[in-house]
């Protein structure tokens, strides 16, 4: 059962207990862990909107960031398969396209094993909007090496250094097609916010990157026991975009390169469905 | 409720059937059958990716389903074809996926996803030949067991297979029909040698034929319970995405409200036992074969799909030989129609199971009949159908070895 002193103080803060199903409380994530920052600001920026619930639908995949959305939102939500949340997702906004269709996960969910389908929902420009909770690491089944895992770091299946690349997810799917692309850190909270809000808002597929500490799994294998200490890592490490530019690529080794990374307009697939099959059918009745 | 669009109404989704298919003979593929078959059945959403020999599918749902405002998307692969279709399925739209052997196998896991959620939806596999790329354009009867068993852990399946182009448009709504009604997952176990095949279909009028649509929920008690018996027919109504339910739907082990439990033993057991018993206990609608001869039969030919074609010519031959051979065709192979299978089991001596593999359902005709009766598959691979000579060959075979059978107990 709940605190309630906790309860109190997220009431106080953000209302945010409105936007949760009370049963499926309190939360399995680990103390410190980055995705209650994740659904705050998550919330927040539904609050912001004011976005009825019953107007969203949440889709999430496999592993600990799959969970930070659902059961907990209280919203229609679908726990799909792994990797696979954004091809379930597809399906949804076809459906209803007038719902807002968000998938949150993390990042070996979708730009490991799903991959392919976050890459081509991006060239799609789907009207969905996916927040990637990126930690570096497969947190859910004990702290393996992930495609995210930075040069060198030391994972369960990488117990004397990774000797392979991270992928950079935000630059390949703002490169794919996508109409909005943003990353920040837990410790951008309110920039975060405020590009879910933009999210949310394009017509179009939008990604919100969110670099978030995972104490438990990474942070103690790297020397960074504690989520300050990670949230110290990432203030230090963050490059915005626009210095970013400047430097080479040498100097970016091991930066996060925060910010918005493309915004702009573009055919959407579902209101072109919709144009076709007007076309096809409409007019002929 | 017939139809589940988007835009327009059930008269004017009647309208552009009869508008764009008029009732009449018209001459085909069984793949274009199949998909005709979904459009009459009132899918609306199709998710694919091309493969041979099931192409012709996707080909036709994408230059027909617009005309009919639904809507066609081309995935990245067949796992996502499949996602799509489960997320398309909770919106309320009737939807389909089809492909063959090496997509079937990709598939496989949201499938399992499918049936865990009771998402109601078509799965076509055109078999082919197989393991692995096989013969891509030749047809096989190799994924019997695959549809059964495909996906992992305990679960039940509907699998229909149909004989002829006609019966594949017929048996695409059956499917549907099944699949709305049951909330299951329903795989169309079609083949490359009818998908590929041409010929006549009558195409009926939307009127002629009885479409079913999923129960919903009567009011928000009721929708609470998405994974719940609230009728006491097993069958739980379905509170859609998009109606103010918040449904929580998940492939996790799940109480009746839909809410995740894997840690109560009784949780899963209540679940899983209600995914069986649902099935079972509806067996006399799901159920379906055909017969021909097997009243006074003394061999039986039992054999499926494609086939079950020659099989009958076999059979008619050996009928004007004098020979008395019957043949027992199940177009619902899973579940596997035991009960009549056991009956005509105990009134023959000799079994024969023609299929395009090296016996498979011949496994399913085997544990239903005794010891005693003598039975032997007959089989071919290589992406040739059987012939009529092939079948009948072994009829007459059987046929020798029983009179001789007589002849030494005399």
């Amino acid at each position: 059962m709940m605190d309630m002193g906790m309860e109190k103080q997220i009431q106080s803060k953000y209302d945010m207990i409105n936007y949760l199903r009370k049963e499926a409380l309190p939360s399995p994530l680990c103390p410190g862990c980055g995705g209650g920052t994740v659904l705050n600001a998550f919330a927040n920026a539904v609050d912001q909107l004011g976005i009825d619930p019953k107007d969203l639908v949440l889709v999430s995949g496999i592993g600990c960031s799959a969970w930070i959305a659902s059961p907990h939102f209280l919203a229609d939500t679908l726990h799909t398969t792994h990797g696979r949340a954004i091809a379930y997702a597809t399906g949804v906004k076809v459906g209803l396209p007038d719902k807002k269709v968000v998938v949150i996960s993390g990042d070996g969910d979708l730009a490991g094993i799903g991959g392919n389908h976050l890459l081509h929902a991006a060239r799609r420009n789907i009207d969905i909007t996916v927040i990637l909770v990126n930690n570096f690491i497969y947190g859910m089944t004990g702290g393996q090496v992930a495609p995210t895992t930075p040069f060198g770091a030391f994972t369960t299946t990488t117990p004397y250094r990774n000797v392979e690349h991270p992928l950079q997810i935000s630059e390949v799917i703002a490169a794919a097609g996508a109409s909005y692309v943003a990353r920040w850190t837990t410790a951008h909270v309110f920039q975060l916010i405020d590009s879910i809000k933009k999210a949310m808002n394009t017509k179009g597929f939008a990604l919100v990157e969110v670099i978030s500490q995972c104490p438990v799994q990474f942070g103690r294998r790297n020397r960074m026991k504690t989520p300050g200490e990670m949230i110290k890592w990432f203030l230090k490490n963050s490059v915005p975009v626009s210095k970013a530019k400047k430097m080479n690529p040498e100097e970016l080794e091991g930066k996060f390169i925060i910010g918005e990374f493309i915004k702009r307009e573009r055919a959407e697939l579902v209101e072109e469905l919709n144009k076709l099959i007007e076309e096809v059918s409409g007019g002929e009745t | 409720m017939r139809f589940m669009i988007i835009k327009g109404n059930e008269e004017e989704q009647i309208r552009l059937l009869r508008k764009h298919y008029p009732k009449g003979n018209y001459f085909m593929q069984g793949d274009e059958a199949i998909a005709f078959g979904a459009l009459f059945a009132g899918c609306r959403f199709y998710a694919g990716y091309p493969i041979t020999p099931a192409s012709e599918i996707a080909e036709t749902m994408a230059r027909e389903l617009p005309k009919v405002k639904g809507y066609y998307i081309q995935m990245e692969d067949e796992i996502g074809s499949i996602a799509a279709v489960v997320g398309a399925s909770w919106t309320g739209l009737k939807s389909m996926t089809a492909t063959s052997g090496p997509g079937f196998s990709l598939m496989q896991e949201n499938l399992g996803l499918g049936i865990m959620t009771e998402t109601p939806l078509v799965l076509v596999d055109v078999q082919r030949s197989g393991p692995s790329t096989g013969q891509a354009t030749k047809g096989a009867q190799g994924d019997f067991f695959q549809a059964r068993w495909g996906t992992h852990g305990d679960h039940p399946i509907i699998a229909i297979s149909p004989l002829s182009v006609e019966d594949s448009f017929w048996e695409t709504i059956r499917a549907f029909n099944l699949s709305e009604k049951l909330r299951i997952p329903v795989v169309l176990l079609a083949d490359g040698v009818i998908g590929h095949t041409r010929e006549q279909i009558r195409i009926p009028d939307p009127e002629e034929v009885e479409i079913l649509y999923r129960k919903l929920p009567k009011n928000e008690e009721e929708a609470r319970f998405p994974f719940g018996d609230v009728h006491g027919d097993l069958i739980p109504p379905m509170p859609l995405f998009g109606k103010g339910y918040f449904t929580h739907v998940t492939g996790s082990t799940h109480k009746e409200s839909g809410m995740r439990d894997v840690y109560t033993p009784e949780v899963h057991d209540r679940l899983v036992r209600r995914l069986h018993r649902k099935i079972e206990e509806h067996k006399d609608e799901i159920l379906k074969w055909e017969e021909h001869y097997t009243d006074d039969a003394e061999i039986l030919v039992v054999s499926w799909g494609v086939s079950s074609r020659p099989s009958l010519g076999a059979v008619l031959k050996a009928r004007k030989e004098g020979i008395k051979a019957g043949l027992f065709v199940p177009k619902t192979v899973h579940p596997f129609p035991e009960r009549r299978m056991r009956e005509l089991g105990k009134r023959v001596n000799t079994i024969l199971v023609p299929e395009m593999n090296l016996g498979q359902v011949i496994l399913e005709v085997q544990r239903h009949v005794n010891d005693e009766v003598f039975v032997k598959g007959v089989n071919k691979i290589g992406g040739v159908p059987l012939t009529v000579e092939e079948v009948f060959r072994e009829i007459k075979a059987a046929s020798s070895a029983e009179r001789s059978r007589h002849r030494s107990a005399d």
